[in-house]
């Protein structure tokens, strides 16, 4: 019991004050996290916003210039890689074109000088976890995308980190293998209960994938927060940008419960700015709707506007609709009876005021 | 159409006769010396029937025997630390960041570009230079010999073996390097088992060409030898002063050989890698 007390208060990975510089540009701006173990956790961001640097420093191929990190509580900041008990799944893998698969997984034990029948009894294990065994002696040359995947898994797994690292794991697979290995990987974290941190610039995979998500920009920590709440609360500007897709209705803040759009139109948005803050309602396509001129229920909010083009997805339909200002895009479910609008058609757009989210620059 | 066709027709004629050409022009000469060496008469250009009576003479003189001991010797010194410091400094060039590394980097390649006359001047000076001043210093009496002409051979074949094993550093995937250390490997040990097996085919050829490099120099050879240090390719230049026997011709197959044999070797290298890569 005391045992498990303490595995939760002590965090997997804990970052406070990190920051990197190589020369004079700076990767990583002073960042603090804190994962919890068995977290499956997603750093995620535009290329270039610090996500990958970030990872690199757990894993120790990058050291902090300032800062302290923390593996279960040990400070690791600048031990070398095979100090730290932390593996890697590396982007496109990084398999040793000179070994066959077997010896590829049973590297990092070779390494740590575990006997040899050992090795290749945790090495088969390992393999036939990622459904590979039957392919143990060919060269990682002669696996598919796929299943050069698995090999980097095997690779890392068998070593039992304490924290797995995964670098754009999925990125270089095509999309239906991509969403297969989504949900493995999540089964295998689960099952494992190792602490995944894996990097991505795919929203919708560290949507899918994740427990939390740390959202970078520019070297700086975002937010951080499970999925729904970075989708339904966006901390700024750029997370609901992101994340999705969505209307920014430019406006000013009235006050807690009203702002006022730039075309003078004042809507029910509850928000803790100040009064006076420039500001922008974050609007869903999915949730707000299209009606004829004077249709929308009258709980909602509305803005009027004509039909400027429509994009047939088959299990949806966007309409693109011009206001005065700004176009904005309308997302309706392909459902028996979806009403149908045509082009340059006057329309009113509506949405229910709880379902926007106030953001800031 | 039917024009097209019959120019191309034309076309590929010439160019088959071209090659016919090319290699005639290739491999007549090495075809006449091999022939040549097995004739029984004293010019050597003159067949006089079959014989192995140079080959037995090559077997037989001294001085020959001795030139390609000597020969072989400083080949396989020269390469063997040849490869060593070339494979080191394509290994900080390509790997590691220093002040300084553009002009070291241009001033390893300056061997390759210095006409051979001028480098064996330049060590010549250098070693006369050398060893006068150890002499005065220290006391030590050296004198021009097989260690002046293994060192020459060391200072040229450097620069060639760095090409090569940069070419394949350069080529080389750098996360495999990271992905060993993720995997609790050294980085002694990351080398020695992913880095090294991987630039060996760059090794093994820059190897190859530091002993092609060293067996066939005459040149920077002659200028630096001294007694006792005369390579095969140098005896060879100095039988044809002498007046021509048909003995060089013997003694020129030979060295072909060992040539060929070591272009072979290094194909096949390859090819049992290329294979072991495959199956």
């Amino acid at each position: 019991m005391t045992e498990t007390t303490e595995k939760c208060s002590v965090p997997a990975v804990g970052i406070t004050g990190i920051t990197k510089r190589f020369g004079d540009v700076v990767a990583v701006d002073n960042i603090d996290l804190s994962i919890a173990d068995g977290e499956f956790f997603a750093l995620l961001g535009p290329s270039g916003c610090g996500k990958t640097t970030t990872l690199r420093m757990i894993g120790g191929l990058d050291f902090p210039t300032e800062g302290s990190l923390r593996i279960f509580g040990d400070e690791v900041g600048t031990l070398p890689p095979n100090k730290r008990p932390v593996n890697t799944v590396f982007q496109n893998y990084a398999l040793f074109p000179h070994m066959n698969v077997l010896e590829n997984v049973g590297f990092g034990l070779k390494m740590q000088k575990v006997n040899k029948s050992d090795i290749a009894a945790r090495s088969r294990q390992a393999l036939d976890m990622v459904q590979l065994g039957h392919l143990a002696e060919r060269r990682p040359t002669q696996l598919s995308g796929g299943q050069q995947q698995r090999v980097a898994l095997a690779r890392a797994l068998v070593n039992e980190p304490k924290v797995l690292l995964l670098d754009e794991p999925l990125g270089a697979l095509d999309l239906k293998l991509r969403q297969e290995m989504q949900l493995e990987l999540k089964t295998l974290q689960r099952e494992l209960g190792i602490t995944f941190v894996f990097v991505t610039h795919d929203q919708e995979e560290a949507l899918t994938m994740s427990d939390r998500i740390a959202v970078m920009d520019s070297g700086k920590l975002l937010q951080v927060a499970e999925p729904e709440a970075i989708y339904e609360r966006p901390a700024n500007r750029f997370v609901a940008d992101f994340i999705g897709n969505t209307n920014l209705l430019e406006g000013t803040v009235a006050d807690s419960t009203t702002v006022v759009l730039a075309n003078g139109s004042r809507v029910e948005a509850s928000s803790d700015h100040a009064a006076g803050t420039k500001v922008a309602v974050s609007l869903r396509p999915e949730r707000a709707y299209c009606h004829e001129v004077g249709g929308a229920p009258s709980a909602h909010s509305t803005i009027d506007g004509k039909i400027r083009g429509t994009t047939y997805l088959g299990n949806a339909v966007v309409y693109r609709v011009a206001l005065d200002w700004m176009e904005l895009d309308v997302r309706e479910e392909n459902r028996p009876g979806m009403a149908k609008f045509e082009q340059w058609q006057e329309v009113t757009v509506s949405w229910d005021p709880s379902a926007v989210a106030v953001v800031a620059d | 159409m039917s024009s097209t066709q019959q120019m191309r027709g034309t076309t590929k004629w010439a160019l088959n006769l071209n090659a016919v050409l090319v290699y005639l022009f290739f491999y007549a000469p090495i075809f006449l010396l091999v022939v040549y060496s097995f004739s029984n008469d004293n010019l050597v250009g003159r067949w006089g029937g079959f014989t192995f009576n140079w080959y037995r003479e090559f077997a037989a003189n001294d001085e020959v025997q001795t030139a390609l001991s000597v020969s072989i010797k400083v080949a396989i010194i020269s390469t063997l630390v040849s490869v060593v410091l070339g494979t080191l400094a394509a290994l900080a060039l390509e790997r590691a960041t220093f002040r300084g590394q553009r002009i070291f980097d241009a001033l390893l390649y300056l061997p390759i570009i210095i006409p051979d006359v001028t480098m064996a001047v330049m060590m010549l000076l250098f070693f006369t230079q050398g060893i006068n001043l150890l002499d005065s210093w220290f006391g030590i009496r050296l004198s021009k010999g097989v260690t002046t002409v293994t060192l020459s051979h060391i200072a040229f074949s450097i620069s060639f073996v760095s090409i090569v094993v940069r070419a394949r550093l350069d080529g080389m995937n750098q996360k495999l390097e990271e992905a060993a250390q993720d995997l609790y490997a050294s980085r002694l040990q990351a080398f020695r088992y992913v880095t090294l097996p991987q630039i060996m085919p760059g090794i093994a050829g820059g190897a190859l060409l530091a002993l092609t490099l060293s067996l066939d120099d005459v040149v920077i050879t002659q200028f630096v030898a001294g007694p006792g240090s005369t390579t095969l390719p140098v005896y060879v230049f100095g039988l044809i002063r002498r007046g021509v026997s048909p003995l060089i011709n013997a003694v020129s197959v030979v060295m072909l050989a060992i040539s060929v044999s070591l272009v072979l070797l290094s194909l096949i290298l390859q090819r049992t890698r290329s294979g072991a890569d495959a199956a």
